[in-house]
């Protein structure tokens, strides 16, 4: 019997030890990610919504090609390494072979939003009972910084050494909107992991979206992180949050864009 | 014994469905068969055929270009596949679709009325049985019943009230032929 | 209880497919093969399986690639088109070692081609298709009886070796119908234990299970292809299949497979009412390749002569086969178009006697 069939059963932490400790359900290594990146937060926010709920013999992840194809080297569950755009292809037959299991896919822009827009769409088109997580920093990091599809106007990447110039790229993608419009997304939602407090709003949406996967409620779970590169962004960590807040928050607005319907 | 028979006419006409009936009859009798369709989107509106195997023995190739018996139901398969009947073959022709006769002089033309007695045993749907009995007259390469024993395996639960009529047909296109000969 | 049945062969390859435990199937529509996609729509959902009529060809790729990770039994089915669609993340099924059906009803190509049977998949089939070193295994039926035998033949092998197995069909194949009987087989007899590597969930006891292709250290990689390599070597020596027709006296031989094999059979029969000695060799399997059998026959016949939908694939696996020991022609006939048994013959007159004169 698994813990999806027997209703949810939330672990609730009262050691403040086990709050500052690393989450059980996160492997003990160094990630490889850039100081100051925002993926090694948003994995270990995941792993701690997977410790608390309990869900760590259920939890399959499916991890993207981006900066976190290794995800499944930090996450203490059993994980499968999609091609470039299809994590969400792949997460529809893990789910449909075992719809009792708790399914997620981890992906960045150009994996989720150009790749991969075709399996993006369809996947939340069909409801897949999965949890989305969208990590939007606007620049493709793991090859090199070239112009994402999220990059904003203006933005100088390897790719557009003048800028985005939208007569030549096209616009930034805004695709959290576009899949809100699909009756097959359930909960949509935009957060930050660039302080705490967002941090913690962030948890809240991860913690939200796998309840409902577990409840069977009947649609996907979409959680957009815009986050930071400060690496590609060629900035300090710091400067790359003060990035966040003064630019990209301004064309990505925070917030929940579609909640499931008050019962 | 082997029979090669190509079946052909306009999408629509029932050519498939009397291959398959007569495919299915002789594996009801045991023997070997096959059943190749012509497909795609010729047959949208377009021209059908099938080529259907009987034999008492392992059916090498299923893709043949000469026949022993032709069943002609309009006038552009006539042009395809006149030439292809053997040598002392059979060629059956519905007369209603055909406007320019055929010529071969080496082969047995039988010029069959399915689609006027279809008409008069009131189904229009019916003319490929009739055309079916004619071909069991000329050659008896099944049984009807087997034929009727394919048509309860062939037509869904819920057409199997037109067996009857089906029978009808089927003897008339035999009796057909013996007309067709004393005549 | 094992009657026989009239059915086209996409149907009876469907209908092998969820008899032999088939629980996940995810396709496109595409000419030739949609018959099998609509069978298994309307038939595996009752009778416990999982169907997804998937945005693309890659798409369904992906989701067998996801369903084949958790260890139960799944397929996609395509035509040529939809197949060259398919190859990247073949490549990553086959190296990640993961176990699933793979259906091609080949059209005539290149580009959008036609609709009409084909062999022109061969190569792709056969010698990857997609990047790196890889293998699929590759069947090859010509009847109907054998589009259904080969899916169970099939799935097994997919299990046992962890590894994709590809049915390449053609279009004639899979509309023309023939009675089929359809095998005593109890998927549960033929279960095959996935646990230590499937992603199915952790349980406290194990490490979590990571299915990869990604080795970013070059021994790493290396090791890995190594692993496949020995697989593939295993394969080679087990799993080569083949039907010998006429060929104990034969001094000439034909080599074809799939639809082309039935028309050279015939081909055969005629030849032989003549007088001629030829014989058929026809590959059940296309990789691994029957090339023992070959370079025997290479050593008593005077010529072969290969018979293909496709302007010559096969033909080089029969020559590295063979090893120049005896001239081998090819003939072959593209677009769609099926080679007919009176012209295989006139082919075989001509190089029969052309080898008679080298002979001589």
């Amino acid at each position: 019997m698994s813990a999806a069939s027997e209703g949810i059963q939330c672990a609730y932490i009262e050691d403040l030890d086990e709050v500052w400790a690393r989450p059980s359900t996160l492997i003990e290594t160094t990630m490889h990610y850039c100081p100051g990146c925002g993926h090694s937060v948003v994995h270990r926010l995941i792993m701690e919504v997977i410790r608390e709920l309990n869900i760590q013999e259920i939890a399959i992840g499916v991890a993207p090609v981006g900066c976190a194809v290794f995800a499944y080297h930090y996450m203490d569950i059993d994980m499968q390494e999609a091609a470039h755009g299809r994590a969400t292809a792949v997460a529809t037959g893990i789910k449909r072979m075992l719809p009792d299991r708790m399914v997620f896919t981890y992906q960045g822009d150009g994996d989720l939003a150009a790749i991969g827009t075709a399996e993006t769409i369809h996947t939340i088109n069909r409801g897949e009972n999965i949890v989305m997580v969208f990590i939007n920093n606007g620049i493709y990091g793991m090859t090199g910084g070239q112009m994402a599809p999220t990059t904003l106007e203006g933005s100088i990447t390897s790719t557009t050494p003048s800028g985005r110039d939208l007569a030549m790229h096209g616009h930034p993608l805004k695709i959290t909107e576009m899949i809100a419009m699909l009756p097959g997304a359930y909960y949509v939602t935009r957060q930050a992991v660039n302080t705490a407090k967002a941090v913690r709003k962030t948890k809240r949406a991860l913690m939200n979206a796998f309840k409902y996967q577990m409840e069977g409620k009947g649609g996907t779970s979409f959680i957009e992180v815009v986050s930071n590169c400060p690496s590609g962004w060629k900035m300090t960590p710091i400067e790359s949050n003060q990035w966040l807040e003064n630019h990209i928050f301004k064309n990505f607005e925070l917030g929940d864009i579609k909640t499931p319907p008050k019962e | 014994m082997k029979h090669e028979i190509i079946i052909a006419g306009f999408g629509g006409q029932g050519v498939l469905s009397m291959g398959m009936t007569l495919a299915y009859a002789g594996m009801v009798e045991g023997k070997e068969v096959s059943w190749m369709p012509s497909y795609g989107p010729e047959m949208r509106g377009g021209t059908a055929n099938c080529t259907v195997i009987i034999s008492d023995a392992i059916i090498s190739s299923p893709i043949i270009n000469s026949y022993d018996m032709a069943v002609i139901l309009n006038q552009p398969s006539m042009e395809k596949f006149e030439d292809s009947v053997k040598e002392n073959g059979h060629l059956l022709f519905e007369a209603n679709n055909i406007m320019v006769k055929p010529t071969r002089q080496n082969v047995t033309i039988h010029e069959i009325p399915a689609m006027i007695e279809s008409v008069k045993l009131e189904n229009k749907k019916i003319m490929n049985m009739i055309m079916l009995g004619s071909i069991l007259a000329v050659r008896p390469i099944v049984t009807i019943k087997s034929v009727l024993e394919a048509l309860k395996k062939v037509l869904p639960d819920r057409h199997h009230h037109l067996i009857p009529i089906n029978e009808s047909a089927l003897k008339r296109g035999m009796e057909l032929v013996g007309e067709l000969t004393t005549a | 209880m094992n009657t026989k049945v009239l059915m086209k062969g996409n149907e009876a390859l469907a209908e092998a497919a969820i008899r032999a435990g088939l629980k996940g199937y995810f396709g496109y529509p595409i000419t030739p093969q949609s018959e099998l996609l609509e069978y298994i729509s309307r038939e595996l959902p009752k009778r416990g399986g999982s169907f997804i009529q998937a945005e693309s060809e890659i798409a369904a790729i992906n989701m067998v690639y996801g369903g084949a990770g958790t260890g139960e039994r799944v397929m996609t089915s395509t035509s040529s088109p939809g197949y060259s669609l398919m190859q990247e993340c073949i490549s990553y099924i086959a190296c990640a070692e993961l176990p699933c059906l793979l259906v091609n009803v080949v059209r005539g190509g290149p580009g959008l081609g036609t609709i009409q049977p084909s062999q022109g998949d061969y190569f792709q089939a056969v010698k990857g298709g997609g990047h790196g070193d890889y293998r699929v295994i590759v069947l090859a039926p010509n009847s109907v009886q054998e589009m259904a035998d080969f899916t169970y033949l099939g799935m097994d092998l997919a299990d046992q070796y962890r590894n994709p197995v590809l049915i390449l069909a053609d279009g004639a194949l899979g509309q023309m119908m023939e009675p089929v009987i359809f095998p005593d087989y109890n998927p549960e007899d033929h279960k095959v234990d996935h646990s230590a590597w499937a992603t199915r969930g952790k349980p406290n006891d194990r490490d979590h299970n990571v299915i990869t292709t990604l080795h970013l250290v070059s021994e790493k990689m290396e090791e890995v292809n190594l692993t496949l390599q020995e697989k593939y070597r295993t394969i080679v020596q087990n799993e080569v299949r083949y039907e010998t027709i006429e060929v104990d006296d034969a001094d000439f031989i034909i080599v074809a497979f799939g639809l082309t094999s039935r028309v050279a059979h015939k081909s055969v029969e005629l030849a032989r009412a003549e007088g001629l000695k030829v014989g058929l060799l026809r590959p059940q399997t296309l990789f691994p390749f029957p090339t023992n059998i070959l370079s025997e026959l290479a050593d008593r016949v005077r010529g072969m002569l290969v018979v293909e939908m496709n302007a010559g694939q096969m033909v080089e696996d029969v020559r590295l086969a063979v090893n120049g020991k005896i001239p081998v022609s090819f003939h072959g006939r593209m677009g769609g178009i099926i080679p007919q048994p009176e012209e295989i013959l006139d082919r075989i007159k001509l190089v029969y006697n052309v080898n008679e004169m080298e002979t001589a």
